[in-house]
């Protein structure tokens, strides 16, 4: 055997180092997307960093990003744009990647945290934290994690306890996302004008006025969360293919699925947690990123990037171009997802997987 | 077999497989669906299991595959507990074909197939020489080698279902369990799957068993042959003791006639119906 073997049969190209033995199969069509995509997505970032009240040209915006330029420059960018471009990225990632796992475990495009109340669960927490007023900082992180996994967790049991479909989770998790909006209305309708105003700007979502400490939790959660995905990833590829066969495959599906579970609404929560529910990201980014790749199933590394690239795309055209309008992310990505979710189900009934 | 293979690794080499069930009691939810069966699945044979509408057939063939967790008894392959096994390790010596299994539209065959190297690989080796070589065996052995890029959903029937068998093929395993293969396939493409189970048996050695709803074609392909009614084997053995008007008539509760298939020995029945069977029969009765 040579060093490295390669070939192409089938339309697939494989490849196989004799040492060490890592051998694969390499997809062109989507290592060549996920790099346009990233590529595409750092200009969308430093773009994001240059525009503001002082515009800093855009071949200043990299090196600054290493800590290159004048102290002025320096300062806007770390103190005031990183935090704002930087939570953009992370929440865009962390929907993306958190919508992959959950509609590529399940088979169903609309299984994602926004649809099954993993989100609603955590919007119910954080705003009660705000009404109720301990929700400030750290507690913002921690209750919407909290709110989500509860949610999840009710979900779990109603909808996977015994035996799953995708089509039932839906239903479930539909039921459990009215009840967590329901709750969350009444907060707001009971508090006081002051944290009323807080809890429905937190509730659009929106990357105005994000700091550091926005950043740092996201981070750190993703820096766990993202590789934890990736080790896990390999069982999403049986588990689609429905319990029994994942099973016949070898895979540990109670534990496989439990694991996805939490890594998922974790994503999902932190995301929240940073940037409010900015709706539909979760839902579509593994879509578009799926027929961009060429894929059946949502690919979870380029789910993530389209994630993020949509996020700091949304935030970009509601500062630039709708710039009168002020509106924040999570009004944009609604008005533009809520056509894609409606395509979505027509497709879906179309083809009779009944979701 | 009484070999203590706890704390031994794995051989290598497949050896003959042995699997058999003790006292078996699967139920779902709140039924009892099977109570007290105790099976010895022939090694290197191929095993049909007939009977009626919830008899239980089904559900044993999952308990063989661990698929159901038995409410009582226990599954045994090679004297070990399949319920206590690595399920990954016992994805190497069982493979199992549920009824109706379906994919993500747009998943290729090849792709599909590929998945069924899955017990054997690692996060980072994919695509071994072995997994090349099972995977391109099974799509020649299925004849889907020209089908290996299209999408399963854009596949008629039969390709399809050769699909998901050349999945199960390339998991390499001695035992294959098939649920129901031929349903919802033409005649045509019933008996094509059939003779391929034959070859999976005769060339490979491989020890089959199945659920088939048309008890002639199981008369005709099964080496041995169980029937069940109410979550209890009635009786079992070879196909031309087993298959009798009687059995036919206390497992089904059909009146027919028995004769013999004019192509394969085989038991064939004729069933009666109330409208026929006035006539005296022309066929051969046993």
């Amino acid at each position: 055997m040579t060093f490295l073997e390669t070939s192409t049969a089938a339309g697939r190209t494989t490849f196989r180092l004799a040492r060490p033995a890592v051998s694969g199969v390499l997809a062109l069509r989507p290592i060549a997307v996920g790099t346009l995509l990233a590529a595409v997505t750092f200009a969308a970032f430093c773009v994001s960093v240059a525009d503001g009240r002082i515009q800093i040209p855009l071949t200043d915006v990299v090196p600054a990003l290493f800590g290159h330029g004048d102290p002025g420059t320096l300062l806007v960018v770390r103190e005031l744009r990183l935090p704002r471009a930087l939570t953009g990225l992370l929440v865009g990632a962390a929907f993306g990647l958190s919508g992959a796992v959950f509609q590529a475990m399940t088979g169903n495009p609309l299984a994602s945290p926004d649809m099954i109340g993993v989100i609603a669960g955590a919007q119910t927490a954080v705003v009660a934290g705000i009404v109720l007023g301990f929700g400030a900082g750290l507690g913002t992180q921690t209750l919407g994690v909290v709110g989500a996994l509860i949610a999840a967790l009710v979900v779990y049991l109603l909808a996977w306890g015994r035996g799953t479909t995708g089509y039932r989770l839906v239903l479930v998790g539909v039921g459990v996302a009215w009840m967590c909006t329901s709750a969350t209305d009444y907060l707001v309708a009971r508090a006081m004008p002051y944290e009323a105003r807080a809890a429905v700007g937190w509730l659009v979502g929106s990357l105005n006025e994000r700091g550091w400490h926005h950043v740092r939790p996201l981070a750190l959660a993703m820096a766990v969360l993202v590789p934890a995905v990736l080790l896990l990833g390999r069982w999403l590829g049986t588990l689609h293919l429905g319990d029994p066969v994942a099973t016949a495959l070898g895979t540990p599906v109670s534990y496989a699925r439990i694991a996805l579970l939490v890594t998922g609404v974790g994503l999902a929560a932190f995301g929240t947690a940073a940037a409010g529910p900015i709706l539909f990201v979760a839902l579509v980014s593994p879509q578009i990123a799926q027929r961009l790749a060429g894929r059946a199933t949502p690919p979870p590394l380029i789910s993530a990037v389209t994630g993020a690239l949509i996020v700091l795309a949304g935030d970009l055209v509601s500062r630039i171009v709708l710039a009168d309008a002020r509106l924040p992310i999570g009004v944009v990505t609604g008005v533009l997802g809520a056509p894609v979710l409606l395509w979505l189900l027509v497709r879906a009934n179309r083809t009779g997987s009944g979701g | 077999m009484k070999r203590d293979l706890s704390g031994t690794p794995e051989p290598d080499l497949p050896h003959p497989p042995e699997l058999h069930a003790t006292g078996l009691r699967l139920g779902y939810d709140g039924t009892i669906v099977v109570d007290g069966l105790d099976l010895a699945v022939p090694t290197g044979r191929i095993t049909v299991i007939i009977g009626g509408n919830a008899c239980g057939k089904s559900t044993l063939l999952q308990s063989l595959a661990r698929l159901l967790t038995p409410r009582g008894g226990a599954v045994h392959l090679d004297g070990r507990s399949i319920h206590g096994m690595p399920t990954r390790q016992v994805a190497r010596r069982i493979g199992i074909l549920p009824q109706s299994p379906v994919a993500p539209a747009g998943l290729t065959v090849i792709d599909l197939v590929t998945r069924g190297r899955s017990p054997y690989q690692t996060w980072w080796r994919q695509w071994s020489v072995e997994d090349e070589r099972a995977v391109t065996g099974a799509l020649t052995a299925t004849g889907m080698l020209e089908h290996a890029n299209r999408p399963i959903d854009a596949l008629s029937g039969g390709q399809r279902q050769r699909a998901w068998i050349a999945m199960a093929i390339a998991q390499g395993t001695p035992v294959l369990l098939l649920d129901e293969p031929t349903t919802y396939l033409d005649l045509a493409h019933q008996i094509d799957v059939l003779d391929l189970v034959v070859d999976l048996n005769r060339r490979d050695g491989r020890t089959v068993v199945m659920v088939l709803h048309d008890i002639n074609q199981a008369a005709r392909y099964a080496d041995h042959l169980i029937a069940m009614k109410a979550g209890r084997i009635v009786r079992q053995g070879h196909p031309a003791e087993v298959v009798t008007a009687e059995l036919i008539e206390e497992v089904f509760d059909l009146d027919c006639q028995v004769g013999v298939c004019p192509v394969s020995d085989a038991p064939m029945i004729i069933p009666m119906g109330r409208h026929h069977g006035a006539r005296t029969p022309n066929l051969a009765v046993r």
